[in-house]
């Protein structure tokens, strides 16, 4: 395809966006994609929220890598989310780093923010995205779906913003962080600080930036990505180019040379401080405890209270990183909170990723529910 | 979850048939072991209730999403206990009990979740399940259990007399039951020996 990458709209929202941390962030602005048209009453928009290193280019090149869209096989034209029905909409969360407001972006003092951008939080990504359904002029989104950090910004949607959809698709995700993938996001986190050209944050200007540590950072979240079944099966302990061991440090298996590729393809398209950004919202992530009254309190049920959305939650069966146990407990709060839920746990090879991959059965799921 | 029985009027087989007939109208309704969602289906568009089901087997609950309805993918032997008491003002459990770790506890529960509770299940006291095992001399294989006793999902067989004691042992009060042979449904007396299915409505 010969076509230039294309350019983001971006919509600058006219207010100040409070977020969960006290501070408030003014001209904000939320980079998006659109598909398909919108109709008259508005009553088809699908918002699809991405995951931690994903970005608005759901069904479209992306500008920087020149691949096809993240989600191409499942949205498009007769797609199970069909942009001939429906008016699609991805925008790049804020923190991110592919066009909207993030650590990289001009500060008021004509610097980045750099570290001096505020901790956010999930909710707090999803204000900046309710904030661009309002300047969309979408009062109720006929679906919003998401898968892993794309999920969890659904359910913080459908429990924040109960009138804004109508259906809440959420897929491989959790409603809260647990110790462990608190603790795989601080080696990446640790992994990227530990790179001299880190320099605390302060490295825009800079000849060197830290890919060392963000290639890190990107490999070892890999591995929480996949499954050990689908590991094995695809490169096993087979060597990389070579016939016998070679007794050195090189990438002598192949797995070790596929992470390696994998963190540099990585450092090309992202930023490290957004990557310290968004997981740190994502290991904030606790949705119960955002409706209870103490630190610890809350019911996840109650932050479905009342409820009138309906709801899918699907869970894959080698996702070791949000297991189906994570999907379950949202379905028992919702059930005790009498939403309207189905719930699916898929069998797939892949781990988490699974998502993302050819996968019928998703399809039919995504295709039965989003109609 | 199990079919015995080819689908008759309405697209229904004829258990589900009584139980869709039967239920009130726009009435709150839980479907324990809801298959490919047919009951639930005809309870939304027929009767005008809001219902729910659960279902163990994945391929039937991406059948069911995609008609559009709410099913959760799980086993009822450990799930129910995650619904709120009295969620509901009907629990229906069809041709599942008798497939239950402990069916005992299983009533328990839809009488727990559900006002009222419908139940069917095949009759082990059938006159040709009797006679089967009488002068067969082994486990029966009928029209109504049609799977050899190896590989059964039916591993608490039961008859309509211990239903009733059981109903009876758990306090529960019978409003009504149906029961069928030969796909239809046929009188009340001596139905533990001429029903192949039976279909009790239950109160606490």
């Amino acid at each position: 395809m010969n076509a230039a990458p294309s350019l983001s709209l971006v919509y600058r929202i006219p207010h100040l966006l409070p977020l969960d941390s006290g501070q408030a962030l003014g001209d904000v602005e939320i980079a998006y994609e659109t598909y398909g048209t919108l109709a008259p009453d508005a009553s088809n928009a699908v918002l699809v929220c991405h995951a931690l290193t994903g970005d608005q280019y759901l069904a479209s090149l992306h500008p920087i890598t020149g691949k096809p869209g993240w989600w191409e096989r499942m949205v498009g034209p007769g797609k199970p989310i069909d942009t001939g029905r429906h008016f699609v909409i991805c925008a790049n969360v804020i923190g991110s780093c592919m066009g909207s407001t993030g650590p990289a972006s001009i500060a008021p003092d004509g610097q980045p923010y750099a570290m001096r951008f505020p901790v956010i939080t999930i909710r707090d990504m999803v204000r900046g995205l309710v904030a661009l359904l309002d300047g969309l002029g979408i009062a109720r989104l006929h679906t919003v779906v998401g898968g892993s950090m794309g999920g969890m910004q659904a359910l913080s949607l459908a429990a924040n913003w109960p009138d804004r959809a109508a259906r809440v698709l959420v897929i491989a995700a959790t409603a809260r962080h647990s110790a462990q993938n608190i603790a795989f996001h601080e080696v990446g986190r640790q992994a990227i600080m530990a790179d001299p050209a880190w320099a605390g944050g302060d490295y825009y200007a800079a000849p060197a930036k830290p890919d060392n540590g963000l290639a890190v950072a990107r490999m070892a979240a890999h591995i929480t990505y996949l499954s050990e079944a689908g590991l094995t099966e695809k490169f096993g302990r087979r060597l990389q180019a070579r016939e016998a061991k070679g007794f050195n440090f090189d990438a002598e298996f192949q797995v070790e040379s596929y992470l390696r590729y994998q963190g540099s393809g990585f450092v090309q398209r992202f930023d490290a401080n957004s990557y310290l950004y968004i997981t740190r919202a994502m290991d904030y992530f606790d949705l119960a405890e955002e409706f209870g009254a103490g630190a610890q309190g809350g019911k996840l049920a109650d932050a479905f209270a009342g409820t009138q959305a309906r709801f899918c939650i699907v869970s894959f069966d080698t996702d070791w990183l949000y297991p189906t146990a994570e999907s379950r407990h949202i379905v028992h709060a919702l059930n005790a909170a009498g939403a309207k839920v189905s719930f699916v746990e898929l069998s797939a090879p892949h781990g988490h990723d699974s998502f993302l991959l050819d996968h019928d059965q998703l399809d039919r799921v995504v295709k039965g529910f989003v109609e | 979850m199990l079919l015995h029985t080819p689908p008759t009027s309405l697209g229904l087989r004829p258990d589900l048939a009584a139980i869709a007939t039967h239920v009130e109208f726009g009435s709150r309704v839980l479907d324990i072991g809801c298959g490919d969602g047919a009951l639930m289906d005809a309870l939304q568009t027929q009767m005008g209730c809001d219902a729910r089901g659960m279902e163990l087997d994945g391929a039937l609950v991406e059948r069911c999403v995609a008609r559009g309805l709410s099913v959760v993918q799980g086993d009822a032997n450990a799930d129910l206990a995650n619904y709120p008491d009295k969620a509901f003002d009907y629990a229906i459990l069809s041709q599942t009990l008798q497939t239950a770790t402990r069916p005992d506890r299983m009533l328990d529960e839809l009488l727990r979740v559900g006002q009222r509770a419908f139940v069917s299940f095949p009759n082990f006291a059938h006159w040709r399940t009797r006679a089967a095992l009488m002068f067969g001399g082994r486990m029966p294989v009928t029209r109504a259990l049609p799977v050899s006793w190896y590989e059964t999902q039916n591993i608490h067989h039961v008859t309509i007399e211990d239903f009733r004691d059981l109903a009876k042992a758990k306090g529960a009060g019978i409003e009504r039951a149906w029961f069928f042979a030969n796909e239809k449904q046929i009188g009340a007396p001596a139905a533990n020996w001429r029903a192949e299915f039976a279909v009790f409505e239950l109160s606490r």
